[in-house]
């Protein structure tokens, strides 16, 4: 019942999302849509010897999507950058509470780790392209 | 007040309206624009052609391959009379309306949209009557002009009348495409003048009846179009149909667009004679059985009259509008009056998703759609990036409707809005 899917947290987090905006000179700034509903999140890293020192993101979209990236900022500020190829589904959808969404909204709550999955080769592929790969394999991004 | 169509006696026909769904709640389906459900009549002529007479059509000579090929011509006959086309080869089935769009850009669009040529279409149309067009302006260097669509959504006609007008750098309007109906809006449009206006320039007119087709009353001479798509589906038919009407004397001038077996007369090493119309434009084995079955869903709709089908739709929308205009922060989109309106109403409710909206509707049985319904010109005109949209047909009721407006208010109980 969606009761359980829009409890207090998910609702707190759509309302007052944490690390939202924009950093200025990022290192990282990956943007990306689900195309299905519309939503939208980019996020923003500073990095400084491989560890997230600043993520900010920034979108629109359904509270699901917009809680989730809340949510997800939280849980790998100030962790290093390879932790986010570690990261699985199941993680992100026990982190916001909701483990039995169906085929169309799991998108929504995954849409912002895609983003994330994706800033992490990107940062590491202009330095060593060969890594880059690896870790884009490792981290599953779909 | 006498009753224009007997509710309840056609939801029997319906196998699906009586499913419960995992919670125990019955469904109501309010997403009829996306695609309607399917009377029993239809799902067992798809049954028995299966059943009694699979065959392919056309070419073979034995009993059953008769049987086939008689009953697929019989729907596009159906058809004919159905839209009110002159001739039946004026009708040609393709997989859907997006493919009906499609072969007109590729067959008809690139024999005659030249370079720096333009093609007028309107903010309100669906991704399917943008991209063909688009795909066909980069490859051929010409260009589109949308017509404006103001916030209840009506067109702006002077800016038709100035893109007709204005040669500018590039040449002179070569098309014009646009939706009879919103699939957001749920605007009807006075397409007959556009297409009078249109014609007394010589261009020709693309219309688009996906929404239209299945709601009103479709006479193509009357309204004088070139061209027309809508699909099966979305008026009681099964999915893999589309149709495409076109004016005899524009389509005996246009060239095959899908080629292979059985759109040609003779293949040859170095030469091809094609078939004849309407057959040159269907290539290959089509949707036998789906097309077969399509014939039951006009035969049903025909029974039911297509005026009682406006009128109940019309009743039932003016229900629905009604009911939800005055709740709180909530936006509607489209016109007011409700003579201009085809049976769907958009809305959004301030401060929550269309998607979280649809989520928690679902919970009572209720389904809507949710997003940017493959419209997203018209989004970006109305400067939202999704809206909640309930849409109606024949089966559905005004106890329906206030379930749905039940369960509108508990979205805004949850979202304490």
């Amino acid at each position: 019942m969606s009761e359980d899917i829009y409890r207090e947290m998910i609702l707190d987090h759509y309302r007052n999302p944490r690390n939202k905006g924009k950093i200025e000179e990022p290192d990282v700034r990956i943007h990306d849509s689900n195309p299905l509903c519309g939503d939208e999140i980019s996020i923003d890293l500073k990095v400084e010897n491989d560890t997230i020192k600043d993520i900010k993101f920034d979108g629109r979209g359904c509270a699901i999507s917009q809680a989730s990236a809340s949510m997800l900022t939280e849980m790998v500020s100030n962790k290093p950058l390879t932790t986010i190829k570690d990261i699985t589904k199941n993680d992100i959808l026990e982190n916001i509470g909701l483990t039995t969404l169906g085929p169309a909204r799991i998108k929504c709550a995954l849409l912002s780790l895609k983003v994330l999955k994706i800033g992490m080769v990107k940062y590491y592929a202009d330095k060593d392209p060969h890594s880059a790969e690896k870790l884009k394999e490792e981290s599953k991004v779909f | 007040m006498q009753a224009l169509l007997d509710v309840y006696k056609i939801r029997q026909d319906f196998p699906i309206l009586n499913r419960c769904l995992t919670n125990g709640k019955k469904l109501v389906y309010l997403d009829n624009a996306a695609t309607t459900q399917k009377p029993k009549q239809v799902i067992d002529a798809i049954c028995k052609y299966y059943s009694e007479y699979n065959s392919n059509i056309h070419r073979a000579v034995y009993q059953i391959a008769d049987e086939a090929t008689e009953e697929y011509e019989k729907t596009r006959e159906n058809l004919r009379k159905f839209i009110n086309a002159k001739y039946s080869e004026e009708i040609i089935f393709t997989r859907n309306a997006t493919e009906s769009l499609n072969l007109i850009a590729h067959s008809w669009g690139r024999n005659n949209i030249k370079k720096g040529d333009k093609i007028i279409l309107t903010e309100y149309e669906h991704h399917s009557n943008i991209v063909p067009w688009q795909m066909l302006c980069n490859h051929q260097g010409a260009k589109i002009n949308y017509i404006d669509t103001d916030y209840n959504g009506y067109l702006n006609i002077e800016s038709f009348l100035n893109f007709l007008k204005d040669k500018g750098e590039y040449g002179e309007t070569k098309l014009v495409s646009l939706s009879h109906m919103s699939n957001v809006l749920g605007t009807i449009y006075p397409v007959k003048d556009i297409i009078k206006i249109a014609h007394e320039k010589d261009i020709p007119v693309v219309l688009d009846g996906a929404q239209s087709v299945p709601h009103l009353d479709t006479d193509v001479q009357d309204i004088d179009c070139d061209f027309l798509a809508f699909s099966a589906h979305k008026m009681l038919g099964p999915t893999g149909v589309g149709i495409l009407y076109v004016k005899k004397e524009i389509l005996e001038c246009m060239p095959p667009f899908i080629t292979g077996g059985d759109m040609i007369k003779e293949v040859h090493k170095e030469y091809t004679v094609f078939n004849d119309l309407p057959y040159r434009f269907e290539g290959g084995t089509p949707n036998i059985a789906d097309v077969i079955g399509f014939n039951t869903a006009i035969e049903y709709l025909k029974d039911i009259g297509m005026g009682n089908v406006r009128k109940h739709e019309k009743e039932l929308v003016k229900y629905l509008y009604n009911s939800i205009k005055d709740i709180k922060d909530i936006k509607i989109y489209g016109p007011p009056d409700i003579n201009n309106r085809g049976g769907l109403v958009s809305f959004n409710l301030d401060g929550i998703h269309p998607h979280d909206c649809a989520t928690i509707l679902n919970d009572f049985g209720v389904a809507i759609r949710s997003g940017h319904h493959c419209a997203q010109v018209l989004m970006e005109k109305l400067d939202i990036i999704a809206s909640s949209r309930a849409s109606v047909y024949i089966y559905n009721t005004k106890e329906e409707i206030d379930i749905f407006v039940d369960a509108l208010n508990h979205v805004r109980r949850i979202f304490k809005v």
